[in-house]
């Protein structure tokens, strides 16, 4: 169908049933082939991803680019990148509905998605840069044989605390919005298999009024929750810099810093995500090119506090004056990590810019592309942030550079694949968009004539 | 065919079911229910609201999260198996406050949700309901009221001209 | 990936001990070896023909009924170094040496030690090592050895011993000496030779001149204001290095009277360092800078020439200095320097009136001093000529370490029988016909002198690991008198002196490890002012020497190459270079500068003969227009074990370059960069202080003024009482640690004791290179002013063991955390290597196990057996520290327990501290305000590192001070750089 005009949300030309045709078809029929090959390609890098996984667990975290003094390495970036990615689906579905910007209903599906996988995989990381990881689950507090518990005022332990109840919290909030649409896949799906399937998936869902209500209030609170909780888990990443007192990450502006980071690099990923998509699948009607607009503003709005960011942190560093703090922001412009600084402001703060035209923001090509410079931008930061600051500490004589190894980049391309490959999963098995927020979306833009 | 339920009148636009529904209840009808493809919340003035509250949950499963949290913290470094760290003392509180609260939202949620459930009657996979003729619309673009009972509720249902009336076969209560 | 094959690679390395090939060679699987091993001192052994019975082994304190396990028997004994004795106590567990330390009863260890005698453990267990005689290559039994020798003995007596040569070290032991001499005697056509690459003939020969015989010098350091020394390195090099640490550190403490040092040097070494005026030149113009001084002192000499404004200014205030200390001066020249340079020191000491106050004249320890340089090529001479019948190789690799225009190898085509008896599967022993494998000091019976004659026994602390022959066994077999046991040859020899071995004195001398009243008697000789004018006349160096110089200096671990395959000493970072693993060109920035080259830029070395490639290394502090590359490397080795030998592949062999005329210095050699690079392992990588004062400084006139130049760190507003009051009782002793950096040398001493009592891996180039090295205690190098002539600063750094750690509030799951006695404490179980631990130390003093550095110990039984028992050998993906030796604390309570007292200061030493020459270390409880650390801590100029963290560091640290001449106060902050890191 057209290309609705610019401006709309939704193509107010559809019938209820004829919209929800239109979504739940992306999932029961389609292009069979190009979905395998894609998820062909995918699953290969997801084997990578496997094999360095595999040598980090045998052979040991030596494997990746690590030394002293700087002992932490792509493993922290990579936990960094992938969860700010995942904020950005918190934002869009949690946030933005409390928020009642509609226009999120077209896109929160597999922004939520987007924000499990990329969650989960955040999560991995943490395990994988671990010298044992098989004793991870220590930080658990459980009555251990060693009578022993976790160290409370580490920031690690928090950051467990922080990621599970982050990926728990994340696909409760998912599953609760997708139980009506299971509902409609039930009612819609011909054969029984898929009806027994759906039919327990949603829980038996009727769409009673009162149940309506029940689950509004369910959803706009655990949106609420999500708020906060999205806030304070990039918070807490961002204190296990802060609390150190290594000269780089020692900054309390970086909690702040470092959600608009996430959000930032989070929407960038989205876009990459969403143009394709939207294509492949012929929805360009249900996410048009306001939903592009309005995310690239955002994007653009998160940018700019990062930028503010950047500026207040070297300003601080300037005006406090302490001798070590100096020589690391000095360093990082002109010592061995000069190449990450540069591209880091030329990117975040320079790329960024564009989205300042208009054109840019709607015509897709452009934006993806942009989008994608982004992310990268935002990987370097996290590089940046995480490798230069220990390299040259306190002690002279202990500096040292480091930079990853083949299987530390063979590691974050694998961990690429992994989310690609469960996207395209999902996006065969369930609504791409949820369909009965786009129906409400379709009611209200009626009732406004 | 066994004894019924009750009825439902099936519409094809909102604003009718809304219309139906404010007819219904002025008759002094309360146990009314509506089905709709997605919440309409011009509905919400109508019916009666449901007597538990989603929020109580939430409320409840936040502070159990909190102060357990807190309280394992404090047990656990304090009391249980105390030992120096860095040159702090045992009860360091700022250094407790994360935990208590990605705890407090972990709880909350989980509370929220299954309060959610619990109120709806869920999981509940056979449902009368879903023996009515073309029930399955509901989820898709018509709109259904329900009336439970026997012929009075077939004329009353009637009486709102709607697109089709279904019987609900089974027992009462398809609330 | 590199990492996987890594693991593997050190496997091979490692891979020593499965059961050798050979017949009849000793059982070497774990079970009998330690059976072997742990019963040494009881069951006679099946391993060597050295029966021995327990009561011959007499340990250091008291003699055990039987070995105790778990309780460490210490022992008395001697270790060989260039033939001169250094004495040791050796720590054994049930049976097994698994440290040695310096005795304090010794001359010339006085209780400390460096890293080649703390390795010597190593080298004792060295998979490398040869496991059995060889004949022509193929195993053989040393019956079949012996058989072979009783042949040669019936051909020789035929001859009278014609064509019969004996080629040792250079020799001071009594016993060994009187076989020789009875061997020559039995046969006496046959002729005894003396080799060893590093010997000191210019000493020898210099004495010649000097006084018309050989004389040695042993000085009083602790009697001298004022020190010269004529390049060479008298704080590392020579028998007496540990001697003269101590005596210079002990006038080193900062106060009126302080020692003031002046160092001429061709190389930088420690003496340069440690000096308050350093002058750097090439090694040949040393000479015309000794004229230049003695001309100043009034000596009639030949005129130097061509001195810079600097140089002249220098040696002005230098001779200024002498003068003024007459009778409290002294005058060294060092071993790379001619023999004039030697005789005029004796001169220029002479008229400082130095004989008997800061210096003795004694006779020589060499039973035979003779520059052997003369003697071997006497030797390859009548090799050459074929006039050599049967030779006789005892513990040296001549093939390999021979000047090149000896043409060594060559010359042993032409020897019809060749005998070797070495530690290794070397050169020699390749091109032998037999091939003996010598049994290490720690497995044999002997004696050797000191640097002033003393004599110390040495007797064996474990049952020969290897089917191996004793150093005396060979002359014994020649002689027809074999079997015998090396022990009764050695009784014997004593047996007038020291009566029989159940007598007394022996017993006495075992015990003490020191032959009471053996030190050469002192002899008055008077120099030969002519004579010596003479020979400084002849020698060159006054003449412009035609640029650049190719210096040849042992490498400060390797020596001359004896010690290529012990992995601690290869992995052991060269105090100056802080390299590892490699041999290298050093060279000065100034001349990389205008050659274009930077680090680990190959370059190729050619002499009209002989061409090497090495990579560069840019030194500070080298001098402009010469090169120095260390011997000892690229020696080709046969390892005893499976695999590789350890010495394969590292570094470059530089003696092709070598040649009698020029053993030391050479001109007249072409460089050029080949335009490759060679990857070196370096473990520091930056220079400069950055105005960071981790060493503080400050000059004696400063600590005169009262000058306070060590302010702590001021306090830091926190949200928590400062300081914590700890939970635990408060009684418990508080340990601390006071570094001295005034007296620190950078010998890493330390480092190399801490690896051994603490099962420290070795990790390998490769692993070093990914800045991964594990040593617990580093020794960092810093550089001040002028990069071409800088200030070299050392300072040890272990872990600070701070009261507010900010380790331990990172790790998520408690692995570190604090003790009641303040240590801050690594539990290896409970770590899960998160490594944010590291990531938050200041010091950055915290090692990874980044991969399995054990595998292949593991591999080797031989190497488990070094373990110290006490220490827990950490496993793949745990973080390790210093622990302030713990483990030694923990027996130091446990003793105190027993006895029922408290802790007494100077109870617990650490391994750092023991081995320390110059006791810049002081360790103990700082809550007792009488102790010697807690007196350390309150000195003035005791500062903590990095105080300004808040961090309350347990370790702290004594700023260094200078003792500049007045005349020379130059004044220089720029800081010393190294343009990488």
């Amino acid at each position: 169908m057209a290309e609705p005009q610019r401006d709309a949300l939704i193509d107010t030309a559809f019938g209820y049933a004829s919209l929800g045709e239109r979504i739940a078809a992306t999932v029961l029929s389609g292009s069979r082939t190009g979905w395998l090959l894609l998820l062909a390609g995918f699953t290969t890098l997801s084997l990578l991803f496997l094999y360095t996984i595999m040598l980090v667990f045998t052979v040991g975290v030596g494997v990746l680019g690590l030394n002293i003094p700087v002992a932490w390495g792509f493993p922290i970036v990579n936990v960094v990148w992938w969860l700010g990615i995942g904020h950005a689906g918190t934002l869009i579905s949690a946030i933005l509905v409390q928020l009642r910007q509609d226009w999120r209903n077209s896109v929160n599906r597999f922004a939520e998605a987007m924000t499990i996988f990329a969650a989960g995989i955040a999560g991995l990381f943490p395990v994988l840069h671990l010298g044992r990881p098989w004793f991870a689950y220590w930080l658990v507090p459980y009555p251990a044989t060693m009578e022993i518990w976790p160290q409370w005022r580490s920031p690690l332990v928090w950051d467990f605390f922080a990621i599970a109840t982050y990926i728990t919290v994340s696909v409760l909030f998912w599953y609760t919005g997708l139980v009506p649409d299971l509902a409609t896949m039930r009612d819609r799906a011909k054969p029984r298999w898929a009806k027994r399937i759906y039919g327990v998936l949603c829980l038996g869902w009727r769409g009673a009024h009162s149940h309506w209500r029940r689950f509004r209030t369910a959803y706009l609170v655990m949106a609420a929750l999500a708020t906060p909780l999205v806030v304070s888990v990039h918070s807490v990443i961002a204190l296990d810099f802060a609390t150190t007192i290594v000269p780089g990450y020692h900054s309390e502006m970086f909690p702040p810093y470092f959600v608009a980071g996430a959000i930032f690099s989070g929407f960038a990923m989205v876009l990459t995500i969403t143009i394709p998509l939207r294509r492949w699948l012929r929805l360009e009607a249900v996410i048009t090119t306001r939903h592009l607009d309005i995310m690239a503003k955002t994007m653009l709005a998160a940018g700019l506090v990062v930028v503010y960011a950047y500026l207040v942190e070297h300003f601080v560093i300037w005006y406090v004056g302490d001798e070590y703090e100096r020589y690391m922001a000095l360093n990082r412009i002109l010592g061995p990590y000069a190449c990450a600084w540069w591209g880091t402001m030329a990117i975040n703060a320079g790329v960024t810019q564009l989205l300042w035209s208009k054109r840019i923001r709607t015509s897709p090509a452009i934006l993806f592309c942009v989008a994608i410079v982004l992310n990268v931008g935002m990987w370097l930061e996290r590089y940046l942030i995480v490798l230069s600051s220990p390299h040259r500490g306190y002690l002279p004589a202990a500096w040292d550079t480091e930079s990853g190894t083949m299987i530390d980049w063979l590691m974050l391309l694998g961990s690429l694949g992994l989310f690609f490959a469960l996207l395209t999963l999902l996006l065969r098995w369930i609504p791409a968009v949820s369909i009965y927020e786009v129906k409400e979306l379709l009611h209200e833009r009626r009732e406004e004539g | 065919m066994s004894e019924l339920s009750g009825w439902l009148a099936e519409f094809d636009e909102v604003d009718d079911l809304v219309e139906a529904a404010h007819r219904l209840v002025d008759a002094g009808h309360e146990r009314v229910e509506a089905f709709t493809p997605f919440p309409v919340e011009a509905l919400d003035s109508v019916l009666p609201p449901p007597r538990d509250r989603v929020t109580v949950w939430v409320l409840a499963g936040a502070t159990v999260g909190a102060l357990g949290g807190y309280a394992l913290q404090v047990w656990t470094a304090v009391f249980d198996y105390p030992w120096l760290v860095g040159g702090k003392p045992m009860h360091s509180w700022p250094t407790f406050l994360p935990v208590s609260f990605e705890l407090a939202v972990l709880l909350g949620s989980l509370a929220g949700f299954l309060g959610m459930l619990i109120g709806n009657g869920l999981p509940r996979l056979h449902h009368p309901m879903f023996a009515a003729k073309d029930f399955d619309l509901a989820t898709r673009d018509r709109f259904f009221l329900y009336l439970p009972g026997q012929n009075e509720a077939r004329e009353a249902l009637a009486g709102l001209d709607p697109v089709h009336l279904h019987e609900v076969p089974g027992d009462d209560d398809a609330g | 990936m590199t990492d996987t094959n890594e693991g593997k690679r050190r496997g091979e390395l490692w891979r020593g001990t499965t059961t050798p090939r050979a017949p009849l060679a000793p059982p070497t699987d774990r079970r009998t070896f330690l059976k072997l091993a742990g019963w040494s001192a009881l069951a006679g052994g099946a391993a060597a023909c050295t029966p021995r019975s327990p009561e011959e082994l007499v340990p250091y304190v008291d003699m055990p009924e039987h070995v105790v396990p778990g309780r460490p028997t210490y022992y008395a004994t001697t270790l060989l170094r260039e033939g001169y004795g250094y004495g040791a106590i050796v720590e054994t567990r049930e049976g097994r040496p698994i440290k040695i330390d310096g005795n304090p009863g010794h001359p010339a260890t006085l209780g400390a030690s460096d890293a080649v005698l703390q390795a010597e453990l190593m080298q004792l267990y060295d998979p490398d090592r040869s496991r059995t005689p060889l004949h022509d290559g193929t195993p053989r039994s040393l019956d079949a050895l012996a058989a072979d020798l009783a042949t040669l003995r019936e051909r020789l007596l035929k001859s009278g011993g014609r064509g019969l040569r004996v080629l040792t070290p250079p020799v001071t032991s009594p016993t060994q000496a009187a076989r020789l001499g009875a061997l020559l005697d039995s046969f006496p056509e046959a002729r005894w030779h003396q080799w060893h690459a590093l010997a000191r003939d210019a000493a020898i020969t210099g004495s010649r001149i000097a006084f018309g015989r050989a004389v040695d010098i042993t000085t009083r350091m602790d009697r001298a204001d004022v020190i010269v020394q004529l390049d060479g390195d008298f704080l590392a090099e020579g028998p007496a290095h540990l001697a003269h640490a101590a005596d210079f550190s002990s006038r080193r403490r900062p106060g009126p009277g302080m020692l003031r040092l002046w160092v001429m040097e061709s190389t930088p070494g420690l003496a340069g360092a440690a000096a308050d005026h350093t002058l750097v030149v090439p090694q040949p113009r040393v000479v015309r800078l000794a004229l230049a001084l003695a001309a100043e002192l009034g000596l009639a000499v030949p005129a130097a020439e061509g001195l810079s404004p600097r140089e002249r200014r220098w040696v002005a205030a230098c001779a200024r200095d002498l003068a003024e200390h007459r009778g409290r001066a002294l005058v060294l020249a060092g071993d790379p320097q001619p023999p004039a340079v030697h005789a005029l020191a004796h001169w220029l000491n002479a008229a400082l009136d130095a004989p008997g106050r800061t210096l003795e004249w004694r006779d020589p320890a060499l039973a035979r001093p003779e520059p052997v340089i003369e003697s071997l090529t006497a030797l390859a001479e009548d090799m050459h000529r074929g006039e050599v019948d049967a030779l006789v190789v005892i513990d040296g690799d001549p093939a390999y370490d021979a000047p090149a225009d000896l043409r060594f190898a060559e010359g042993l085509e032409r020897v019809s029988t060749v005998i070797h008896h070495g530690l290794y599967v070397d050169a020699t022993a390749r091109r032998a016909d037999w091939h003996v494998p010598l049994a290490h000091d720690l497995e044999s019976w002997g004696d050797a002198r000191a640097f002033d004659g003393s004599v110390s026994l040495q007797q064996p602390l474990v049952e020969p690991l290897h089917a191996s022959l004793p150093r005396l066994a060979l002359p014994e077999m020649l002689m027809g008198r074999w079997p015998r046991s090396d022990r009764e040859v050695v009784a014997a020899h004593w047996e007038a002196r020291l009566g029989g071995e159940s007598a007394e004195p022996w017993k006495a001398a075992l015990r003490a490890g020191i032959v009471a009243g053996t030190a050469s008697s002192s002899v008055d000789v008077v120099p030969r002012p002519s004579a010596i004018r003479d020979a400084l006349a002849e020698t060159p160096g006054n003449a412009d020497a035609p640029a650049p110089v190719l210096q040849f200096r042992a490498d400060p671990h390797v020596s001359d190459g004896r010690y290529a395959s012990n992995a601690w000493l290869q992995e052991l970072p060269r105090p100056l270079t802080k390299l590892t693993w490699d041999n290298a060109l050093l060279i000065s920035p100034a001349m990389a500068e205008r050659m274009g080259i930077g680090d680990e830029e190959v370059l190729r070395v050619s002499t009209g003969q002989a061409t090497i490639e090495a990579p560069a290394w840019v030194l500070p502090g080298m001098p402009d227009e010469a090169l120095t590359i260390w011997l000892g490397h690229g020696r080709a080795i046969r390892s005893g074990g499976e695999g590789d030998s350890l010495a394969d592949g590292v570094g470059v062999d530089a003696y092709p370059l070598r040649t009698t005329g020029a053993l030391f210095a050479r001109t007249g050699i072409d460089v050029e960069p080949v335009g490759r690079r060679y990857a070196l392992a370096a473990t520091q990588h930056h220079h400069r202080m950055e105005g960071r004062e981790p060493v503080r400084r400050m000059t004696l006139a400063e600590v005169l003024d009262g000058r306070d130049h060590a302010p702590q760190g001021d306090e830091h507003p926190s949200l928590y009482p400062e300081p914590v009051p700890a939970p635990f009782d408060v009684d418990a002793p508080q340990w601390g640690m006071a570094v001295d950096l005034n007296a620190c040398t950078g010998c890493m001493a330390c480092t190399a004791a801490c690896q051994a009592e603490n099962n420290i891996p070795v990790v390998g180039k490769r692993q070093v290179r990914a800045g991964r090295e594990m040593h617990w205690i580093r020794v960092d190098r810093y550089y001040e002013g002028d990069a071409d002539a800088p200030r070299t600063l050392f300072q040890p750094v272990p872990c600070q063991h701070c009261e507010n750690a900010p380790c331990e509030y990172v790790c998520p799951t408690g692995a570190t955390q604090h003790d009641s006695e303040g240590l801050n404490v690594m539990v290896y179980n409970r770590c899960i290597g998160t490594r944010d631990c590291s990531q938050n130390c200041p010091y950055k003093v915290r090692r990874f196990n980044f991969v399995e550095y054990n595998y292949g110990a593991q591999e080797a039984e031989l190497l488990s057996a070094l373990r110290n028992p006490d220490v827990t050998v950490r496993s793949r993906g745990v973080m390790e520290k210093c622990t302030y030796c713990i483990q030694r604390i923990s027996r130091a309570r446990r003793q105190a327990k027993i006895e029922d007292r408290p802790i007494a200061d100077g109870d617990v030493v650490t391994a750092c501290q023991q081995a320390c020459p110059t006791g810049a270390i002081v360790f103990g409880d700082v809550s007792d305000p009488e102790s010697a650390v807690s007196r350390a801590k309150n000195h003035p100029l005791d500062y903590a590192l990095l105080a300004e963290l808040n961090t309350r560091p347990r370790t702290t640290y004594r700023a260094r001070v200078r003792n500049p001449h007045p005349d020379l106060e130059e004044n220089d902050s720029s800081g010393g750089d190294k343009a990488h890191g």
